[in-house]
């Protein structure tokens, strides 16, 4: 019997248990998945005294409200999210980025996320789960993962298989950023757009759809010119790949996309901009913003060390 | 052989093989797709085949476009002419039921179905690529009578075990999801069985496949 356990009073909208994914199966038709943003998620972790491989809870717009069962434990938020703690009458506001004891019976209620899609919540401890290629990460579509591959419901369990005891308190301050460009890498079918769609694409604003998911974030905006053909022989994709469909509107995969696809690529997000990228919530207005290989690499090392930096301060 | 490297994005490496999209071109691919896989390459996540196109993503911590490139410039083909290929029959119920754009098909191709059934059931396929959804065989060649569109609005589901025509293919739905393909029956096999660490795909790039038309009692007592 597990005597430490959350008890899901509401799972949220989308709440999945996430890791770094999983690689070496794009050829059998199974994605990377794994958190959406990698760096809140590897924060999270460290808060919380974890390797940076661990699972955690990730969530979508509202989070789940859970009460805890068990001996005290550490948990630690991270994101730009809303919650509060109940202990007993005594209800707390919850910061990001810090460390929270959770004492038996206390409730941990994950209001929402602010002017942002994803948010993560780790605990100092493991949550008792089946791996799946040595993974947890969960793709809902595929039924894959952890859970069996489904999202957390109402009613249902958490538990947790061990409990760091060795925990120190935590702290980072830390202010997630917002971006209104996204900065990409010429696609392979660039040539299949007309000048003037070419133009669309890196002039035009672009919206947020609310059809966006784990799989892809659909564009709303002027149609972008394709003056060769709207299908391509299929072909691998990749996270950040930016399509056009038939309809002449941009489609960016994300972490749990089709393996192949055969709509032309416009471009590629650059990786340094992918976790920024998916936490644009839809009605967000974008524009895409051209740079080329080596200073994509250069803009990588930068936000890479960024993110090493923080991680150290904890 | 490689025709030009070009890269996707700052992670991954797009290899081309050529316009033509032909067995020839896909063993080609395929024989690249397993050398590579062998060499463990630090710093590749994913390599995947298809037709004419090998895609090799990487992660930019370990490894960049040059460095990687380099490497693939320099790989020798290590396989020999002949890959290894299985041969799977599929067993295909074409009930009604099952058969939800057999109807489709007749009117586009000005064909029977009985007629469609025959040339489809003879024809032995060779699995081109797999992947889209997890486990989903790509199968060439149909002839080229049997060649149809997609649907203009793909279903929002089509059932599990669903098998579907487009174009000069042929493929399976392992499991159920959206999807435009013209479907002409259902298989009780399982094409990919996520229980299985290990090879969770039956058909893999390269494999031979023909299909037996079964009845609806044989489909309904199927066992794998």
């Amino acid at each position: 019997m597990n005597k430490n356990y959350f008890e899901i009073i509401r799972a949220g909208i989308n709440s999945t248990f996430q890791d770094l994914g999983r690689n070496h199966l794009y050829h059998i038709g199974i994605p990377f998945s794994g958190a959406m943003d990698n760096r809140n998620y590897l924060l999270a972790n460290k808060l919380t005294g974890n390797n940076h491989n661990h699972p955690v809870i990730e969530f979508a717009y509202q989070g789940p409200h859970l009460k805890y069962h068990g001996n005290p434990i550490n948990i630690a938020i991270t994101g730009d999210v809303s919650f509060k703690i109940k202990k007993g009458d005594n209800l707390i506001d919850g910061k990001c980025y810090q460390s929270f004891i959770l004492e038996n019976n206390d409730e941990l209620d994950i209001i929402s996320t602010n002017k942002s899609v994803y948010g993560y919540l780790a605990i100092s401890g493991m949550f008792d789960l089946k791996f799946q290629w040595s993974s947890c990460s969960t793709n809902t579509k595929a039924n894959i993962g952890s859970n069996n591959g489904k999202k957390l419901s109402n009613n249902q369990k958490i538990n947790i298989k061990e409990i760091n005891q060795n925990f120190v308190n935590t702290k980072l301050n830390y202010v997630n950023t917002k971006i209104e460009n996204i900065r990409v890498i010429k696609g392979t079918n660039f040539n299949y757009f007309s000048d003037e769609g070419k133009k669309t694409f890196f002039k035009n604003e672009f919206k947020v759809s609310k059809l966006s998911d784990r799989m892809g974030m659909r564009l709303e905006g002027k149609k972008i010119e394709n003056i060769i053909e709207t299908n391509i022989r299929s072909e691998g994709l990749i996270k950040g790949v930016i399509q056009v469909t038939a309809d002449g509107f941009p489609i960016i995969m994300l972490s749990d996309h089709g393996t192949i696809g055969g709509y032309p690529k416009i471009g590629v997000v650059i990786s340094a901009d992918y976790d920024k990228l998916v936490q644009l919530t839809p009605g967000s207005r974008v524009k895409f913003q051209e740079v080329d290989l080596n200073s994509a690499e250069t803009l990588f090392k930068l936000y890479d060390l960024e993110t090493q930096n923080l991680i150290s301060k904890i | 052989m490689i025709k030009n490297i070009s890269n996707l994005g700052d992670a991954a490496l797009y290899c081309d093989f050529g316009k033509e999209v032909n067995k020839e071109t896909n063993i080609q691919v395929i024989k690249y797709f397993k050398t590579i896989k062998e060499k463990n390459i630090l710093g590749v996540n994913n390599i995947t085949p298809s037709y004419n196109k090998l895609i090799i993503s990487f992660d930019l911590k370990k490894i960049n476009f040059n460095k990687l490139r380099k490497i693939i410039d320099n790989i020798e083909i290590t396989k020999s002419d002949n890959i290894q290929n299985k041969r799977f029959q599929i067993p295909v119920c074409c009930e009604k039921e099952f058969s939800l754009d057999i109807k489709r098909l007749e009117e586009i191709l000005n064909i029977k179905k009985e007629k469609i059934y025959d040339n489809f059931f003879e024809k032995e396929f060779f699995c081109y690529m797999t992947g889209f959804i997890a486990g989903m065989p790509f199968l060439g060649d149909l002839q080229e009578n049997l060649r149809a569109k997609r649907l203009d609005t793909p279903r929002v589901k089509v059932p599990k075990g669903s098998i579907g025509l487009t174009e000069q293919f042929a493929n399976i739905y392992t499991f159920e999801s959206p999807g435009g393909w013209n479907i002409i029956g259902n298989t009780p096999l399982n094409i990919f069985d996520n229980s299985k660490e290990k090879e969770p795909n039956l058909i893999n790039p390269g494999d031979l496949v023909t299909f037996k038309r079964i009845t609806k009692e044989k489909y309904q007592n199927y066992h794998e």
